[in-house]
This record gives structure tokens, C-alpha cells and sequence, in this order.
């Protein structure tokens, strides 16, 4: 069975736009951070989708790319989230607003 | 043919030894600096000897020899050369020009000799040399406006020499921007000299003009803005304030350029454009009409003056007058004559003051001298030497250049009996105060502490180029002498290829015809003996020696009358006293003015408020701007994030409809 790639494409974007809704809305520092993943996880499908598609492997090299970033952001993501729930006993993505004018 | 094919060299001197004093003389001897500074001078003025003999090898289509050193400036038509020629003009302003500088640098090692600033003042003097000698050797017009402003720069420099003297350096800036009021006319003429003539080459707008008619209405305009300069450099009515002020510099600078050289470059201007002048006869008549009137006009004021140096200031201008009187009336020769005598025996008259001042300890008021005939004598013998000179003495070099001005002025081409009677009337009152400066000066009771001030000759660096000058204040007219036993004017026949070579017919003064029959109308034939009599019962001489007779009755026999008449003439002596309030007329109307509309308009409205508000107002925008836009960078994420997408969203609208619209 084929299934044509604008339903992979379809799936991205809704995993995208879930993931910049997550984004935007939540407070938690931890949800927001899976959102970023989320996001990601969206465009290596796109990419995946389109690497199977055109037959050719360009697009599964940015994949890896992707994923090791994600795994260097979420190392250092985890770190910054630990310090944070050190110093402010708390998650809240809006009590982190310091680097301001 | 060394110096000729090298003209540059008689430049270059004075440039170098300049240069040379400028940069390191400041801790050299003084007898190191004088011999840069004398040594260039005297070179300078060894290469205008050997060019001289050098032209005089040349054939007569060679002149004017021209030496073509290489392209200033190009800009579409407009071509600039740095181009040097030689004609007979030439030669006598060079030889002028570099012997008279050559001995007032020898005199200023003796009167500045207890001087500060003793290498800066070398090196200013020697720089005036290099610009006087590009102005007189210059090809074209741009070139000599190089010598003109330059001139003026060493003029600023040298009145101001003692800058610390607040006066002195008013002085220095007053004589800048005067001139500078003319130097515009004469920028305009240059640049609508180019406008119609397509060159600034004199060679090329000569031919041209002599050989196309152009309207004279155009012409007229271009000598009137030359005149202007001239007016401005030769302080002539009404920009001649700037001169008498000028006497705060040192009176070897005085003497150089205050009298001898640069205040003469307007005259030496008119002379060397006489092609253009002789077919603007508007202009010529405006050019004579304020040479007499400057020339009776300055010499009133010289009566009352009691500082001896602005005596001969006003003297000075006087005598300017008469040259472009001279040139007005169409005799460039005897214009160019007189101000070859007047640089001989107007050099000497500031010298012999300067020796004055010298031997009183700086004191420059007449009233507080007398007596020093005895004391001072060479001083005394070559002043009544100047004197006799410059009150046209027959047998002294003004005698002669003085009567051929008046003489062109009321039987020449353009003759004019109402700027003749302003003339001869000028030659006495010149006389008189000359006699009165001398008489004051030199006879009479001393008038000055006699225990206090030591009265000494100076130094014989000062006196030999008084004797010098001397030597040439009598022989120096000579040339012309052989006129007045029917025989021609040397001087005049040397310079006529210049005066004649495109002159309009019958524009210009030439004596060099003696055959009657060939005679322009308007001359008689000269006569052997007859007009040696003429000369010397003419009014010129009658006049000069009345004004020695009054003054000497003034001021020698009955020592009271000058006050006795000031007394009784209140009202004209308190004016002409007082320079006819002309500098004070000047400030109501022009100065407090021009100052009152640069603070209130210019400086409080147009740079506080115009310029300094547009700095300041793009300045405030962006900080309030910047104030207000800050408030977005508000340290929470999530609005960044929400900036992010905002723009992204908006870029991919933008791109779908860009592409769409394809």
C-alpha cells in the first residue's frame, strides 16, 4: 500500500501546530520543552516523508542532524530546567522573565 | 639659456629657505636662519639678474617665453597649466620684486635682531618672496590668483607677527577679510573670463580678444570684477582701511610688502590685462576715477596723522592711487614706472622710519621726536633723499614717473583735466606731509626725554640698503630722463611690446613714435629744450616744492601756525584727524550689522535652533523611539516565541501572495 506523502506532510504540520500551541500556552517548563520536541519529531517526519518519496537519502541525514541537536538541547535543556527548579522552587516558564530591558 | 628654460628655479628659492626656516630653524643661531633666508633671497634675485640677460638674447616673436611645466587641472574644457612666462612686464615687476625684497631681508637681520619668533619671521618673508614671484611669473590667471592669495596669506601672517598684541592681530584679520571682499570680484572675473573666452591662459584670451570683437558690455563687467580685486589688494576707495591698520607689523614688513610689493599686485593685475581694459573704456574711466580720488583722498588724511608709520600708510595709498590713475588714463608704461620708483623710494621712507622707531626705542609718535637730524644722519640723508623723490623733485625718480601720470592724465588718449586737477592737487598735499614728516622728525628741539631715550644710528645691515635704496630713489627714474631733451623714455620703450602688442589702435600711451607725421592725435611733436622746460615749470614740480615751502614754514620757521589753524578750522581738522570717521562708518554700517545678524540669526536661530535642533531631534527620536520599542524585549519567552511565530506566519503569507500574484 502507498500512502501518498501529502498525508505524511498533513500529519507534520498538525504535530507542528500542536507543538507551537504547546509552546505558547503551557507554563511548565518541562511541558514547554516537550514541545519543542514535538516540533522537531514534526519536521523529521516531513523530512523522512520526503527522503522516502524522492528516493534519496539527503533528507535522512538532516534526520540524524536533527536528532543529535535535540539530544545536545535536551541535555542542556534538563540542566538549565534543574538549576531553575533549584533557585525558584518552581516551573513556571512566566517567573522566568530576567533578561528584560 | 639655464634660467629661462628653468624658470621654476626662482621659485623654488624663496620656497625652500622658507621651508627650511619653518622646520628647523626654530633652534638654530640667528646667523644660521639669516643665511638660509638671505642666502635664498640673493639667489632668487642672482637667477633674476641671469634670466634678465637671458631675455635679453630672446627675438621678439619669443616673447612672451612661456615655460609649460605640466597640467594642474582638467575638467572638461577647463585646463589649468602650471605655466610660468617671461615678457618685459615680467622682468621689471622680478627685478623690483626680488632686489628691494633682497634688501629689506638684509635690514630686518638688523630690526629684528632682538626679536622672539626671529626663524618665523624669516620664513614668512621668504614665503612671500615665492608667492610674489608666482604671482609676477604666472601664464595664466589661476596661477597668479595662486601668488595673489598666497600674498595675502603672508600679509595675515606678518601684520599679525606679533600675535600676542591683540590690536596686531585684529589688524591681520581686518586686512584678510578686506581683501578678501575684492578677491570675490576678481574670482567672478576669472570665472566669466573662462565663461567667454573659453581659457585662462593670458596669451589665448589676448589673441582672442584682440582678434574676435566681443561685446563691450561683457567686457566691462570682466574689468570692473577685476578692478574689484585690485581695489581689495591695492587698497584703493573704499577697501583701502585695511592698509593703514597694517602698520601693527614689523616695519620691514611694511616696507616689503605694505608699500614696495604685494599692496602694488593690483596695479601689476590691471597693467598685465590691458588688452581687456583698453577696450572697456567705462572701465578704464572707473579705474581713473578711483585712482585720483584715492590719490587726493588718502593724502588728506596724511596731513593730520601724527604716527609716522601710518603717515607714509596713507601715503602709500595715496601713491597707488596715482599708478592706477596712470592706468586708467591708458598709460600702463608709466603706472608700471611708478611703481618701480615708488617701491624704490616708498621702501626706503618705511626702512628710514623703521631706523627711526629703532633709534627712539619704539616710539612712533612724531610729536615725541624732533631734533634728530644730527643724531641719526644717514637716516636723515637718505629719508630727505625718499622725501625729495616721492614729492617729484626734478632730478629724483618720482619726478619722473609722477609728471608722466599727470602729464597722460591731461594731454594722453583719455585725458581728464578733473582727475588731472585731483592729481596735481594730490602732488602738494603729498609734499606737504612728506616735508612735514621730515621737518617734525628731524628738525626742531628735541621733544623726547633726552636722559631717558638713547638715540643711536642703527647697524650698518640697516643702513647699507638704506643707501642702496637711496642710490636708486634718485637714479632709479632715469630712464625716462633722456625724454625731456627730445630723446625717447627707455623705460617706456622696453615695455611697449607689452602695452602694444594687442592693444586697440590709439588706446595706449607710446612715446616710442617720434616721427610727427606718425603722431596720434592729441601730441604735439616733441622738442628738444622746450620740453625740458616744460617739465620743470610744469605744475607737478610747482607744486612740489610749494608743499616743501609750507610745510618748512610750517613746522620749521613758525612752529605755532599748525596749531593756530587746526584751531581755526575745528571742524574740518577734527574730521580729516579722525580719517574722515570712515572705519567708525564702517562699523555702524557694515560691521555691527553683519555681527548682530551672525548672533542673533545666524548663531542663536540658524545653528542653535536649525542645525544644532536637526542633530538633536534625530538624535531624541531614536532614543525615544528606542524607549518605547525596548518594552517589547520583555524577558518572557513565550511573547518571544509568540514574535517568532508572528513573523513567520507573516513571511509566509507575504511569500503565497507574492507567489500567487505570478
Amino acid at each position: 500500500m502507498n500512502v501518498p506523502v501529502s498525508y505524511y506532510l498533513v500529519l507534520s504540520a498538525i504535530l507542528f501546530g500542536l507543538g507551537v500551541v504547546a509552546f505558547v500556552f503551557k507554563r511548565n517548563v518541562i511541558t514547554v520543552f516537550m514541545s519543542i520536541e514535538l516540533m522537531l519529531n514534526a519536521v523529521n517526519l516531513a523530512f523522512v516523508a520526503f527522503a522516502r518519496a524522492r528516493n534519496q537519502l539527503d533528507g535522512l541525514v538532516f534526520v540524524f542532524f536533527v536528532i543529535v541537536v535535540a539530544a545536545a538541547e535536551a541535555a542542556v535543556g534538563l540542566a538549565i530546567v534543574i538549576m531553575l527548579s533549584r533557585n525558584r522552587e518552581s516551573l513556571n516558564v512566566e517567573r522566568v522573565d530576567q533578561l528584560k530591558f | 639659456m639655464p634660467i629661462l628654460n628653468h624658470l621654476w628655479i626662482i621659485l623654488a628659492l624663496p620656497l625652500a629657505g622658507s621651508a627650511v626656516n619653518g622646520l628647523f630653524g626654530k633652534n638654530w643661531s640667528k646667523s644660521a636662519v639669516n643665511s638660509v633666508a638671505i642666502g635664498s633671497v640673493s639667489l632668487a634675485f642672482l637667477s633674476v639678474a641671469e634670466l634678465v640677460r637671458e631675455f635679453s638674447h630672446l627675438a621678439a616673436d619669443q616673447i612672451p617665453y612661456v615655460g609649460n611645466y605640466f597640467t594642474w587641472m582638467t575638467a572638461g574644457t577647463f585646463r589649468v597649466d602650471f605655466a610660468l612666462q617671461v615678457d618685459q612686464l615680467t622682468v621689471v615687476m622680478l627685478l623690483t620684486v626680488s632686489f628691494v625684497g633682497m634688501l629689506i631681508h638684509i635690514y630686518s637681520t638688523g630690526y629684528m635682531a632682538h626679536e622672539g619668533g626671529y626663524y618665523r619671521f624669516f620664513s614668512y618673508l621668504n614665503l612671500f618672496m615665492f608667492f610674489m614671484l608666482t604671482l609676477v611669473l604666472a601664464a595664466n590667471l589661476i596661477v597668479m590668483f595662486v601668488g595673489w592669495e598666497g600674498v595675502g596669506l603672508c600679509s595675515y601672517l606678518l601684520i599679525g607677527f606679533w600675535f600676542l598684541k591683540k590690536s596686531a592681530a585684529d589688524a591681520g584679520k581686518k586686512a584678510f577679510i578686506t581683501t578678501r571682499i575684492g578677491d570675490f570680484g576678481f574670482t567672478v572675473g576669472i570665472l566669466l573670463i573662462f565663461a567667454v573666452f573659453q581659457s585662462v591662459d593670458f596669451t589665448t584670451i589676448f589673441k582672442s580678444v584682440a582678434a574676435t570683437p566681443i561685446s563691450e558690455g561683457v567686457l566691462t563687467t570682466i574689468c570692473i570684477l577685476l578692478f574689484t580685486g585690485a581695489i581689495g589688494k591695492s587698497a584703493q576707495l573704499p577697501l583701502y582701511v585695511w592698509l593703514p591698520d597694517a602698520m601693527e607689523g614689523p616695519t620691514p614688513v611694511s616696507a616689503l610688502i605694505h608699500a614696495a610689493t604685494m599692496v602694488t599686485a593690483g596695479v601689476y593685475m590691471v597693467a598685465r590685462m590691458n588688452p581687456l581694459f583698453s577696450r572697456a573704456p567705462v572701465a578704464m574711466l572707473i579705474v581713473a576715477i578711483v585712482g585720483a580720488i584715492t590719490a587726493f583722498y588718502s593724502a588728506t588724511i596724511g596731513l593730520t596723522q601724527t604716527d609716522i608709520k601710518k603717515v607714509l600708510a596713507y601715503s602709500t595709498v595715496s601713491q597707488l592711487g596715482y599708478m592706477f590713475l596712470a592706468c586708467g588714463v591708458g598709460a600702463y608704461a608709466a603706472g608700471i614706472f611708478h611703481l618701480m620708483t615708488h617701491a624704490f623710494f616708498k621702501g626706503l621712507l618705511f626702512l628710514c622710519a623703521g631706523s627711526v622707531i629703532h633709534a627712539m626705542g619704539g616710539e612712533q609718535d612724531m610729536m615725541k621726536m624732533g631734533g634728530l637730524r644730527k643724531k641719526i644722519p644717514i637716516t636723515y640723508w637718505t629719508m630727505l633723499i625718499a622725501t625729495l623723490a616721492i614729492a617729484g623733485i626734478p632730478g629724483f625718480a618720482g619726478f619722473f614717473s609722477k609728471d608722466e601720470i599727470l602729464e597722460a592724465a591731461q594731454s594722453g588718449p583719455h585725458a581728464n583735466l578733473v582727475l588731472w586737477l585731483l592729481g596735481v592737487v594730490g602732488a602738494l598735499l603729498t609734499s606737504f606731509y612728506m616735508f612735514r614728516l621730515v621737518f617734525l622728525t628731524f628738525f626742531g628741539k628735541p621733544r623726547y626725554d633726552e636722559h631717558h631715550v638713547h638715540v643711536h644710528e642703527s647697524p650698518f645691515n640697516m643702513t647699507v640698503p638704506l643707501m642702496i635704496l637711496a642710490f636708486l630713489s634718485i637714479f632709479g627714474g632715469w630712464f625716462a630722463a633722456p625724454k625731456l631733451i627730445g630723446g625717447i623714455d627707455h623705460f617706456e620703450k622696453f615695455l611697449d611690446p607689452v602695452f602694444s602688442m594687442y592693444a586697440p589702435a590709439t588706446a595706449v600711451v607710446s612715446v616710442r613714435v617720434v616721427d610727427p607725421n606718425l603722431l596720434p592725435p592729441g601730441y604735439s611733436a616733441p622738442t628738444p629744450g622746450m620740453d625740458l622746460l616744460h617739465a620743470l615749470t610744469g605744475w607737478p614740480v610747482i607744486v612740489g616744492i610749494l608743499g616743501l615751502l609750507v610745510a618748512w614754514w610750517f613746522y620749521v620757521k613758525s612752529p605755532d601756525t599748525p596749531k593756530r589753524l587746526a584751531k581755526s578750522l575745528h571742524g574740518l581738522y577734527t574730521l580729516i584727524f579722525h580719517k574722515y570717521y570712515v572705519d567708525e562708518i564702517y562699523a555702524a554700517l557694515i560691521v555691527r550689522p553683519l555681527l548682530w545678524i551672525s548672533t542673533n540669526v545666524l548663531w542663536h536661530v540658524v545653528d542653535e535652533r536649525v542645525i544644532d535642533g536637526t542633530v538633536n531631534g534625530v538624535a531624541a527620536a531614536a532614543r525615544e523611539s528606542g524607549g518605547e520599542l525596548r518594552k517589547i524585549q520583555s524577558g518572557n519567552m513565550r511573547s518571544y516565541a509568540a514574535w517568532v511565530i508572528i513573523g513567520a506566519v507573516g513571511f509566509a503569507v507575504l511569500l503565497f501572495a507574492v507567489l500567487g500574484m505570478r
